[in-house]
């Protein structure tokens, strides 16, 4: 049996000394692309930074088991450099630090804890215009600065493109369609597709469908009040979509 | 979010690298200052009449004025009779060969990467060392001299070209100027002198690089550049000092004069010793530095990057007087631990069509307090004159601080003056955003500074950009995390 890319165990963790995740049990295969849905403060974007390692939130108790290793026993870039990425929901601007730049410096570190030898300037740059031509994305982004005077799309492309240069095993996408628009969600959702591989696995915060039109998930889990209350195929989004989550309120309250 | 705080607790295990003191044997005088002190000084170095006639003046000047308070820094009030004022390595100062000079003072220049000697033939830099007080020598002349340029230590210009001396000392920066001007010009004890003729573009970069050692003494160099028409001239300075508990003094003054279309180009990178993470020595850097683009279509370009010094009061200016001429002042300034400067520029438009540009970088780390002061003048006659400045302020934890205090004066309505100013911190989610990348958290902080530096940073030469980089990152080594 191969190993799972995450399992999470009865989570707890809280921010600001308020409970948020109550006993979160989550698991994701390899290859696996898993939905997160729910309603508005339900927890998703919590689990999204925890599991990044976001500063501020803290783990109270539970387990989370990254390709067997313990996950929440790593600081946060050292999750990085073992292959977890965040896709931020707001990326931040980092003025004057050239994009290209960033991404080599990031891609070298990961590299240099992997003991693996850095990559130099050229063939970075080989690899940045490979990864470029698979996604279909242009490169007008590389000479910029992280994120500085990016539109919505444009910051979302770039995460995308920061995700394909840098290969994780695990991608966490927190709320990757909020403030996009079709065109933008299309470039972005055709980049994730792109990166789906029987080594990888997704998890895909959302809070609409719609996203899911276009990355097609192998399952879709409902977080409601800091649990997944519900687990299901794609189809489980489309009724969401068409009746909201007060119906499941009431499949628990029963 | 509560991590900035805990990161900043951690703080600081800084080195000061350049933080030894040499053992050798020097001459120096006991402290204090009166009339014959100045005349021990001139006398020592066999000036003639009209130049201790000159620093004379001075002292009487200096003796009637007040010391200035209106910078936004606070300090013991100096002790100026505590202080010796004239200390040269025994050996004598001058020396006909390198083999003469004594080796241990060869020794200090390699530790600091001073590229004198032969490995200044290597690095393609001139370079005039003055140690304490006194220029010990000057790499590169035979080069130069066929090139035409004058590159000597300031003792040496006043024996050998008195006449340029006379004609341009005290031009920029007359003895009455202000406080720690009028000091220096009493006091002086030695510096650099550069003449770049009629024509000719300097085949090199020129340095001086500055130590001071000795305990309890000041250090008053003085600085003289003149680029004669369609010259040309880039000129580097750096500073450094050994770690003593005491405070010592610094108190340069820098004149530069470019002719008709002549440029030069000034930059520093300044890391005296900064005192330590309880804000225990350190040196006082009180400079005045100024150029004067007196013919028409004359640059002046200061670049600094200040890393260094407890205290730093400190303006390269420039007059823009030729018409079409014009001055720019590209900073860095860092604060960390209990630093704390007061930096910026003039600019005074008296010609027609002159043109000033000012980008000031502040960065506040630890306690530190960061000031940005700037005047912009534009005089009656100034017709369209253009002044652009920009301002940012960076802060590094919650204790700093950063101030602007612009002034602008316009007195003539063709004048056009933009001023833009910004505050930003290195925040939580910048920092995350870099390690959530895998980049660690030291090489965050110093890509995200970087990244703020970066229009100052391409106006220094390629060598020096490296090096204010790392000097950089050394100075906020424990900033955060």
């Amino acid at each position: 049996m191969t190993q799972n890319i995450l399992e999470i165990k009865d989570l707890h963790a809280s921010v600001e000394g308020k409970q948020i995740l109550k006993g979160l049990t989550l698991t994701v295969a390899p290859g696996e692309v898993a939905a997160i849905m729910g309603p508005n403060g339900a927890g998703k974007s919590t689990l999204a930074n925890v599991l990044a390692g976001r500063p501020g939130y803290t783990v109270d108790s539970g387990s989370v088991s990254y390709l067997g290793q313990d996950l929440l026993a790593l600081e946060a870039d050292e999750r990085a450099c073992a292959g977890v990425f965040l896709a931020f929901q707001y990326p931040v601007e980092i003025p004057g630090v050239n994009n290209t730049y960033f991404l080599r410096a990031a891609l070298n570190a990961q590299r240099r804890s992997r003991d693996e030898e850095e990559l130099d300037s050229m063939a970075f740059l080989k690899l940045v215009r490979a990864r470029l031509k698979a996604l279909h994305i242009t490169d007008d982004l590389l000479h910029r600065a992280v994120n500085e005077g990016f539109s919505g799309g444009e910051k979302k492309r770039n995460e995308v493109f920061q995700m394909a240069v840098l290969e994780p095993r695990l991608a966490i996408l927190d709320e990757t369609d909020s403030g996009l628009d079709i065109d933008a969600l299309k470039i972005v959702a055709d980049g994730v597709n792109e990166l789906r591989s029987s080594e990888r696995g997704f998890v895909v915060v959302t809070h609409y469908q719609r996203l899911l039109d276009h990355i097609v998930p192998d399952t879709v889990h409902v977080l409601m009040d800091g649990r997944i209350v519900k687990s299901g195929t794609s189809d489980l989004a489309l009724r969401l979509e068409k009746e909201g989550y007060a119906w499941i309120q009431e499949e628990l309250a029963a | 979010m509560a991590t900035e705080n805990q990161h900043i607790k951690e703080l600081v295990k800084r080195r000061y690298e350049p933080g030894f003191f040499t053992d050798i044997e020097s001459d120096t005088i006991a402290p204090g200052l009166s009339e014959d002190v100045v005349r021990f000084i001139s006398e020592k170095k066999n000036e003639p009449g009209w130049m201790t006639e000159w620093r004379l003046k001075a002292f009487a000047l200096w003796q009637n004025m007040p010391t200035p308070k209106w910078a936004h820094v606070h300090y013991p009030e100096i002790d100026f009779q505590a202080i010796s004022y004239y200390s040269a390595p025994k050996s004598g100062a001058k020396y006909e060969s390198w083999d003469e000079v004594d080796p241990k003072l060869i020794e200090t220049y390699d530790k600091l990467g001073v590229p004198l000697h032969e490995r200044a033939r290597l690095a393609g830099v001139a370079v005039d060392a003055v140690f304490d007080s006194v220029s010990v020598g000057t790499t590169f002349r035979k080069e130069l001299a066929e090139a035409g340029v004058i590159f000597c230590s300031m003792s040496e210009a006043i024996q050998d070209h008195p006449e340029l001396v006379r004609k341009y000392l005290g031009s920029v920066v007359p003895q009455g100027d202000n406080f720690y001007a009028a000091l220096n010009s009493a006091v002086f004890s030695d510096g650099s002198f550069v003449l770049i003729p009629k024509g000719v573009r300097c085949p090199m970069e020129l340095s001086t690089y500055f130590r001071i050692n000795e305990l309890n003494t000041g250090q008053f160099e003085r600085t003289l550049i003149i680029a004669e028409e369609d010259s040309h001239v880039s000129y580097l300075e750096g500073c450094t000092a050994p770690m003593r508990d005491e405070n010592q003094l610094h108190a340069a003054v820098v004149e530069l004069v470019a002719l008709d279309r002549a440029q030069i180009k000034y930059s520093t990178v300044q890391n005296w010793y900064p005192g330590d993470e309880h804000g225990k020595g350190g040196i006082y850097n009180f400079v005045t530095k100024r150029g004067d683009c007196r013919g028409e279509r004359s640059k002046i370009s200061w670049t600094q990057v200040e890393t260094g010094s407890a205290v730093t009061w400190k303006y390269p200016s420039c007059i823009l007087r030729g018409d079409h001429s014009s001055g720019e002042f590209y900073s860095v300034a860092l604060t960390h631990n209990f630093q704390q400067a007061d930096t910026g520029t003039k600019m005074v438009h008296l010609g027609k069509n002159t043109r000033s540009h000012i980008i000031s970088k502040g960065i506040s780390a630890g306690r530190g307090q960061n000031a940005y002061r700037g005047l912009v003048q534009v005089n009656k006659k100034a017709d369209n004159a253009r002044n652009f400045t920009q301002c940012d302020s960076l802060l590094i934890g919650d204790r700093c601080g950063a101030h602007t205090f612009p002034y602008i004066e316009a007195k003539n309505a063709t004048a056009q003056i933009e001023h833009e100013a910004s505050t930003s911190k290195i925040s939580d989610d910048q920092l995350f955003y870099c390690l959530q990348r895998g980049i660690s958290e030291e090489d965050a902080v110093s890509m995200i500074v970087d990244g703020f530096c970066k229009e100052v940073f391409k106006e220094l030469p390629m060598e020096f950009a490296v090096e204010a980089k790392k000097l950089l990152e050394v100075s906020l080594e424990g900033a955060v995390g």
